[in-house]
């Protein structure tokens, strides 16, 4: 590290992070001190945005250069593997943008939403606190541990630093986690599209668009993905309004799916489009998300800020002590801390941080701008999407959120129950809202991106005037349907390379990749299984969200848990003991929460919240003839059971896999300690740079000059 | 008004720029530099050749270009 910057800060600077300073702490006051009052929407944007800038310009930075030490003379693996291909140094807003689309997807739009029934101050809170201390942080550090490695995959970062053991448990661990996740994901889409021929039309539709756009860049014009995408996102909003007129035709029933026949099509779709190859679906769908994703974003901060909407619900509200709340059981601690992961902490990125990026990036020093700057910007669609569903009536947040079970599915029934928490709405004024964004019913439509439809429908239509209303719902459940659709694609597409390389130990030839059998077998196996939790999901007489949800997060937490092990383990061995509370405070924390969830899912007494709990309830009813609610009949019970015995086993299995990995961890960093000389270290050589490109967003005048430089002494620039 | 034309005129440029590099747009033209540079008496595929190589190399290990929930 260059030490140019002078000791003393100029006056200038001091003023504006002042200023910073202020803002951030403005806006957290406000948000903490207002009670009973509605808060608006700009204190929680001015807490985030103050607290955002001060934790990169200074923590982050800290990190970055007295704790991993970049080196800005040291050539990345982009400068010295470079292949023109995937090893090649790439400009870092490019990158920054890249990355970013890598890593926002459908999560940090779903958890938030989920959280809000504990109010919207304990999810603010962990998004915020929790992105600058665990989760961009583990970000960052992955990508630099990576990129000092040639871009190795956490799972050989693993096998290799920690041991073939741990690094074992860290695959099995990572493929149940697709699984799970994928599972998830599609019940996500089943509830947003049931009953709904608008939504079931238009996200169709994306698939002939996707195969006309691969046909056009795979025979017609090869490698024109502008011009492409922007005939695929003018027939995309196409689809979108001919959703409507098909909605009013005599087509509409040819699109009313119920959810079993949807989970039918997701798992066809899922199996099909990972057999076929990547351009004919997949890197069509990409683009396609990638622009919708990107676009939506932006709309979306422009709609928060333009029109500062109020936060109707409660700061926090009275589900978050006791425990009892529809959406997901448990109280504030743990579950919030595993319902919000993506936008606080996420063990998914890990997975892309030492994926593709590190291949990629230019400069040792700008792992600060890609992996902790990109994850702020994740975080704050995070906060982006807690707001959407805190704008929206909290009577109707619960009546879209609680399971048929809990509410019936009548409105006058659903007002009733949502009352008696607490939350008055009229029958009128539920049937009203569906009618608003013309849809049949919004009861029960759980799974989160219904709920955040209609609260950006909310915030788009203060910005465009009320008759835009339905549109933007079916605007908004398109975007998220469809980039959860090319996450089923490609995920299913990752679990299958995971299961290939594990059966090539067994039987040889599943380890090539081209051999057509296997590759048939093993997608089949891959959408089997995540196939499996999508119907379960679908038929669970206690809600699939409410029983899977928790899963889900726990599942995503554990690998993050993985990762920030691997990164601690890693600043030990380099020589950073002293360092090592960097990534081990955030893995204490991410531990404790996640193996307090999982022990309370697993042995916790009160039937909402314990699997095996549960379990026990409903085989006692089966046991005395007896049916207890919400079950409605013997088959509902017996249902129950399965579920919960698969559910209990499984999260069990998963902690206990990732105390495994913390164990070994543990282990390697004590011997570390006592014994330096008993552990290696596979980091690549040194290597001088000969590329000269700034570390931030916005380069220094002292960058200026260097780059000015280099551009003069040599002349191809 | 000229000056005007002209930053209208860089501002475009650099958007189309932004969206070819984002979108690996960029990919061929980069691959083909890099192969002059480097091995000047190697064949140069055509870009149908190209584009074909690199969704054939994502079939053969789809952890490249994964994207996450």
């Amino acid at each position: 590290m260059r030490t140019d910057s002078p000791r003393k800060a100029a006056p200038r600077s001091i003023v504006i992070w002042t200023l910073v300073a202020l803002v951030g702490a403005a806006g957290w006051s406000v948000l903490a001190l207002s009670r009973g009052e509605e808060v608006s929407a700009a204190w929680t944007v001015a807490a985030a945005l103050g607290s955002y800038a001060i934790a990169y310009r200074f923590y982050a930075k800290f990190i970055a250069h007295k704790v991993l030490k970049v080196d800005g003379t040291r050539a990345t693996p982009a400068e010295r593997l470079n292949n023109g291909i995937d090893f090649h140094p790439t400009d870092r807003r490019v990158l920054l943008g890249h990355h970013f689309a890598a890593i926002a997807g459908a999560g940090p739009l779903v958890g938030p939403v989920l959280a809000a029934q504990m109010g919207y101050l304990p999810g603010t809170i962990w998004i915020i606190v929790g992105v600058i201390f665990a989760g961009a942080v583990q970000d960052m550090v992955v990508l630099f541990f990576s990129t000092r490695r040639d871009g190795r995959s956490l799972g050989q970062m693993a096998r290799e630093e920690i041991g073939p053991f741990g690094g074992a448990a860290a695959l099995i661990a990572a493929f149940a986690i697709m699984i799970i996740l994928l599972g998830v994901l599609a019940l996500v889409v089943v509830n947003a599209l049931a009953q709904s021929p608008w939504g079931t039309f238009s996200i169709a539709m994306t698939i002939p668009i996707a195969l006309l756009m691969g046909f056009y860049l795979r025979v017609l014009r090869p490698g024109r993905v502008s011009e492409v995408s922007l005939i695929g996102i003018a027939l995309l909003l196409f689809a979108l309004v001919a959703g409507r007129w098909v909605a009013e035709s005599s087509w509409a029933g040819a699109f009313t799916l119920a959810p079993s026949t949807l989970v039918v099509w997701l798992v066809a779709y899922g199996f099909i489009a990972s057999i076929l190859p990547v351009w004919m679906l997949l890197a069509p769908r990409d683009y396609l998300s990638t622009f919708m994703k990107i676009g939506t974003i932006v709309l979306l901060a422009l709609g928060v800020v333009v029109s500062l909407p109020t936060l109707k619900m409660d700061a926090v509200t009275d589900f978050a002590s006791q425990g009892d709340g529809p959406v997901f059981a448990g109280s504030l601690f743990p579950f919030v801390f595993i319902t919000i992961a993506c936008g606080a902490l996420s063990g998914f990125h890990s997975l892309i941080s030492s994926g593709t990026t590190p291949k990629m990036i230019q400069k040792e020093t700008q792992v600060r701008l890609i992996g902790y700057g990109s994850m702020l910007m994740e975080s704050s669609v995070a906060v982006m999407a807690l707001i959407a569903a805190s704008v929206i009536d909290p009577g109707l947040y619960f009546a879209m959120n609680a399971p048929a079970g809990v509410i019936g599915d009548t409105v006058q029934n659903a007002s009733q129950v949502v009352s008696g928490w607490g939350y008055q709405i009229s029958p009128e004024d539920l049937a009203a809202a569906a009618k608003n964004v013309e849809e049949s019913s919004l009861l029960s439509r759980t799974g989160g991106a219904p709920t955040l439809a209609v609260g950006v429908s909310e915030i788009f239509s203060e910005v465009t005037g009320g008759g835009l209303r339905a549109f933007w719902y079916h605007f908004a459940i398109m975007f998220e349907a469809l980039f959860i659709l090319t996450a089923l694609d490609a995920g299913t597409r990752v679990g299958r390379f995971m299961l290939q390389d594990m059966l090539g130990n067994v039987h040889k030839p599943f380890r090539n990749v081209s051999w057509k059998p296997g590759l048939v077998i093993t997608s089949g196996i891959v959408c089997g299984l995540w196939g499996y939790f999508l119907w379960v999901g679908v038929h669970e007489p206690l809600g699939g969200i409410n029983q899977l949800f928790p899963v889900f997060g726990i599942s995503n937490q554990l690998l993050a848990a993985v990762a920030l092990a691997v990164c601690t383990t890693l600043l030990v061995k380099s020589g950073r003991l002293k360092w090592a509370w960097i990534t081990g405070v955030p893995l204490v924390w991410d531990a404790t929460v996640t193996l307090t969830a999982s022990w309370q899912k697993v042995f916790s007494s009160d039937p909402r919240v314990g699997f095996f709990e549960q379990r026990s309830v409903y085989q006692a009813g089966i046991d005395r003839g007896e049916i207890v609610a919400p079950a409605k009949t013997m088959d509902d019970m017996h249902t129950i059971v399965t579920n919960s015995t698969v559910d209990g086993v499984l999260t069990a299995v998963l902690a206990l896999l990732v105390v495994v990995v913390i164990a070994d961890a543990t282990r390697v960093c004590i011997r570390h300690v006592r014994r330096p000389a008993l552990s290696s270290l596979s980091e690549a050589p040194y290597v001088e740079s000969q590329i000269v490109a700034p570390a931030g967003l916005v380069p220094t005048r002292r960058e200026k000059e260097e780059v000015r430089d280099a551009v003069g002494a040599e002349p191809r620039g | 008004m000229r000056s005007a034309l002209n930053r209208a005129a860089r501002a475009a440029r650099s958007v189309r720029w932004y969206v070819r590099e984002l979108t690996d747009e960029s990919g061929y033209d980069r691959y083909v530099a890099h192969v002059r540079a480097h091995r000047p008496d190697a064949d140069v595929p055509s870009r149908r050749e190209f584009e074909r190589m690199r969704t054939d190399r994502q079939d053969a290990d789809p952890r490249q270009g994964f994207r996450c929930c």
